[in-house]
């Protein structure tokens, strides 16, 4: 176990690489000239290369590149422009933010789409199956924000069941944590639910289909057992496999979120950078995004290690 | 002790239904071996997935009559069948790889059936489940209860399904293929080991193989099958030695043998017929080296023509009457 | 799904084998309900869009400040917004720019994925940086990649159509390198190579037919993602700009009145969902159809 945690890190160093050295260029190699923007309509060439010069824009892309990663290595993400404050920093802030919208809205997600994909599943061809195909369906259909919209008149406007807006950190209060999370979590999941519902259904009716389900049939164990030991441990390992996708879904998917519900996590830094035209953080934001993506992919794999014995013992 | 009278089993597929078990009727007493031989397609395997009802509820009709002591299986309620599986009869799969949960341990597997039918507790069960790895010789067993399936060889796995399968002792141990996926030297090892408990437990055992070959060394009895039909019924010897009807002459003349030198292997010509789309007449007429006019015309009857011999083929039955 | 065995052999004109293989296709994909349900709907959005100016008679951008906030009525079907303009008509034109984002970024994802499997499939020394590459992308989300190359290039149409089809490359790429690295090993390509085909020959002739089908059915999802993607970088201000209307720049616009002009953003929302359910369903039907073991997600 230890070695495969090695082997993965080291796997994972080429590709954190390879996110910073393409997070440097899309700002970089892209049309545009950043100091031009970030002066402003009406400044002057003289302050365009103060700018330029400020943000070490004047000097070759090569050794931009390297006090980039340089910079990086020494965890140095740059200095943002409209907050006067190194972006790691702002970005760390917000994290509990994101975090918590993106955990809560995991932890109802994998729950309810596996239940959903193991019903339809074993109650294939039913309308019960029907219904959780056409909530997969409706998922990848319905933009997220335009439901977040219409459920923030419903439930806030209308019946006022929920807050609008904002989010009150854990440590304040636990209830209204949970209360200022919940409606924005819940529309947030929605979307993977059905996604997961879907590849679980698949993986159940794969794993139902395989020899072993019919041994443990031939032995006389009950339908019920045979799905809920012997079917459903196998559908949960390749379940495992999609849920870091699932939890990277959702963490891009709070971006917008964050907007409708006036919450202050990453995404919503994210776009108000890019209103303010504040590069250093849109890189070091999409940077940090892309080794927590990295980080979960790694996490993943191990718990999959983990649960599965073959890897487990090799 | 098992009666199997007109079992007939249709699958539906996307135009309707097709027929893959057509009237097949044979019996087996306490204690004795039946062999089931024919290419794949013939219906062999169905056959024993049907006496356990394994086949998918849905997807498949069933219809005849299997009796095991007195009561007719088909007709059994599903709760009452289960308890049978595995208890009375138990039933090993052709592909040990794939037949074992990879995701629990070999004792939990073993252990679960007399957990479910003997209702020990999960420590009783493991002890258990060691003696009986210890009795299918896998070697140090009570440290291997703990192991899961991808850590042991085809072998070794055939043989924890096997322990798996005698668990509670069964009176009917179905054996679909047992030996066709593992090597030449561990079959016979697996043979051994399936000869000597079925004296042990005295157990009845139908052994179901493509190898006419394997079955008629280890049967008493053989039923040979063809796209879905019994074509011959006879005592092991006699198929082996005479059989009757020309496609087990084709599976005998198939089975490579040591002590005659030959370098072209003999094969059947031809394949066996799709089951939606099967002659009119005789199944193995388009095959077969005797056909007449008359083959092509009506499916042919299955015919007595010895005591404890039956074949499916006039052409065969009509010779052996004028000989006599 | 329908029908997975193919249908006795009837009687048939002759044609060559492809020809006969694409019209069995064709037969199956028509059996095939949610394909004729997506296509049906995809069919009418598009005619509604082709033929916006013969089904109103206002402009898209015309402002009224009369009926500022008229509620949906016989003269206003879908309502006005903030500006007086007809929701109506801005939905239909608004179906022009929508669509046009979502299929030409579909397509573009889909030649610019082809390009990097193939080299990566075919050039071997290539593949293991070029799969990095792709590896470090598929870290992101789509959206998140869209919204980050979006934030370099500005908010404008085309490069909207840029951003989200850099953001789906690297999934066509997966898809066509994984095909391209099956058809590779083929036998007609070996004797394709013996008899002195060259390289781009055999990538056209034999590798590129060969990844038709899983890149036709992932273009599909492609699509009707990129247009929920339109409406989502729209509503975070990164979209096609006012006030030529999108799908997602309606929402945009209306979402600071969605409480008593809830009719700004229901039905330009309506029209997205509705487009990309049919899209979604055309891909269900493709996907069944044309290889059922494929497992594209959009």
């Amino acid at each position: 176990m230890a070695r495969l945690i090695a082997f993965r890190i080291a796997q994972a160093i080429p590709v954190m690489f390879v996110v910073a050295v393409l997070t440097f260029l899309l700002m970089h190699l892209l049309p545009g000239d950043p100091a031009t923007i970030i002066a402003g309509d009406m400044a002057d060439q003289a302050a365009i290369a103060q700018v330029r010069h400020d943000l070490g824009l004047d000097r070759p892309v090569a050794m931009q590149l390297w006090l980039w990663v340089a910079n990086l290595a020494q965890g140095d993400f740059g200095t943002s422009l409209m907050l006067n404050q190194p972006v790691a920093e702002a970005v760390l802030e917000r994290l509990p933010v994101t975090g918590s919208l993106a955990v809560v809205a995991f932890l109802i997600t994998i729950p309810t789409g596996i239940v959903l994909g193991v019903i339809a599943a074993v109650w294939r061809d039913t309308w019960a199956d029907t219904a959780v195909m056409l909530l997969a369906l409706i998922g990848v259909s319905v933009p997220n924000f335009w439901i977040a919209i219409l459920s923030v008149i419903l439930f806030s406007v209308t019946l006022g069941w929920f807050p609008s807006s904002g989010y009150v950190p854990l440590q304040d209060d636990f209830g209204r944590w949970l209360a200022s999370l919940i409606q924005p979590a819940v529309v947030l999941a929605l979307f993977q639910i059905g996604y997961l519902a879907r590849m679980t259904r698949s993986a159940m009716l794969d794993v139902l289909d395989q020899d072993y389900i019919r041994t443990a049939r031939a032995k006389g164990v009950s339908i019920t057992i045979t799905v809920a030991k012997h079917a459903f441990r196998n559908t949960l390992m390749q379940v495992v496999t999609v849920s870091g996708y699932i939890l990277s879904l959702l963490i891009g998917g709070s971006v917008v979120i964050e907007q409708i519900f006036a919450m202050p996590g990453i995404g919503r830094l994210l776009v108000q950078a890019i209103m303010a035209r504040d590069y250093p953080v849109v890189q070091g934001t999409m940077l940090m995004l892309g080794f927590a993506f990295v980080f979960i992919n790694i996490l993943i794999d191990l718990i999959y290690a983990y649960v599965d014995p073959r890897v487990r013992y090799d | 002790m098992l009666d199997v009278a007109n079992l007939t089993v249709d699958f539906r597929v996307d135009t309707g239904w097709i027929r893959s078990v057509d009237d097949v009727s044979f019996s087996l007493d306490a204690g004795a071996t039946l062999g089931i031989v024919g290419e794949s397609g013939s219906g062999k395997s169905v056959t024993a997935l049907s006496l356990l009802r394994l086949h998918n509820d849905r997807a498949t009709r069933l219809s005849g009559r299997v009796s095991f002591d007195g009561q007719d299986l088909l007709a059994l309620p599903e709760r009452r069948m289960r308890e049978l599986r595995g208890r009375d009869i138990a039933m090993i799969f052709q592909d040990p790889m794939h037949s074992l949960n990879p995701v629990l341990t070999i004792g939990e597997q073993i252990g679960e059936t007399l957990r479910i039918h003997q209702g020990l507790d999960r420590k009783a069960a493991q002890v258990a489940a060691a003696n009986l790895l210890d009795m299918v010789r896998i070697p140090d067993a009570t440290r291997r209860v703990t192991d899961y399936p991808h850590q042991l060889s085809g072998g070794m796995r055939q043989r924890v399904m096997i322990a798996m399968a005698i668990a509670c002792r069964p009176r009917l141990l179905i054996a679909d293929e047992p030996t066709t996926a593992l090597d030449v030297t561990v079959q016979a090892q697996i043979l051994e080991l399936l000869r000597d408990l079925r004296e042990e437990i005295g157990m009845s055992v139908i052994l179901i193989s493509h190898d006419l070959g394997l079955v008629a060394e280890f049967a008493e009895r053989v039923i040979v099958m063809y796209a879905g039909e019994l074509v011959e019924d006879a005592p092991a010897r006699t198929i082996f030695e005479a059989p009757a009807h020309p496609y087990s002459e084709g599976l005998l003349r198939a089975i490579p043998s040591a002590d005659v030198d030959t370098h072209r292997l003999y094969a059947i010509p031809g394949r066996i017929p799709d089951p939606g789309n099967r002659p009119p007449g005789c199944n193995f007429e388009p095959r077969c080296s005797l056909a007449q006019a008359t083959c092509a015309a009506s499916p042919p009857p299955l015919d007595p023509i010895a005591p404890e011999h039956r074949i499916r083929c006039p052409i065969r039955s009509a010779a052996k009457e004028v000989a006599e | 799904m329908t029908d997975r065995l193919a249908s006795p052999a009837e009687p048939q004109p002759v044609l060559s084998p492809g020809a006969t293989r694409r019209r069995i296709l064709m037969r199956r994909l028509w059996r095939h309900r949610s394909f004729r349900i997506g296509g049906g709907i995809v069919l009418a959005i598009a005619l509604l869009a082709l033929a916006a100016p013969l089904l109103t008679s206002t402009e898209p951008t015309q402002m009224n400040l009369r009926a500022r906030f008229a509620p949906p009525s016989a003269e206003y079907l879908f309502g006005a917004d903030n500006f007086g303009r007809d929701i109506f008509t801005r939905v239909l034109y608004g179906a022009r720019i929508s669509l046009w984002i979502g299929c030409a970024s579909a397509l573009l994802a889909a030649a610019g994925g082809a390009m990097v499997g193939m080299v990566s499939a075919w050039f071997r020394p290539l593949d293991g940086v070029i799969m990095r590459i792709m590896d470090a992308l598929l870290a992101f989300p789509a959206i998140l990649l869209a919204i980050g190359i979006n934030a370099a290039l500005g908010p404008q149409v085309t490069s909207v159509i840029i951003a989200l089809a850099f953001a789906y490359i690297p999934r066509m790429a997966r898809i066509v390198r994984a095909a391209a690295l099956v058809v590779r090993e083929l036998d007609y390509v070996d004797a394709a190579r013996v008899s002195g085909a060259g390289g781009a020959r055999i990538i056209f002739r034999h590798i590129l037919p060969n990844c038709m089908a899983p890149l036709l059915v992932s273009v599909t999802f492609v699509f009707a993602y990129a247009i929920l993607a339109e409406a989502a970088l729209s509503f975070l201000g990164i979209g096609p700009p006012p006030p030529d209307p999108s799908w997602g720049n309606i929402i945009a616009e209306g979402r600071d009145y969605s409480v008593q002009a809830w009719w700004i953003m229901l039905f330009p929302g309506l029209a997205i969902s509705f487009s990309a359910l049919g899209i979604n369903l055309l891909g269900d039907g493709l996907r069944d159809v044309l290889d059922p073991r494929l497992k594209v997600e959009a």
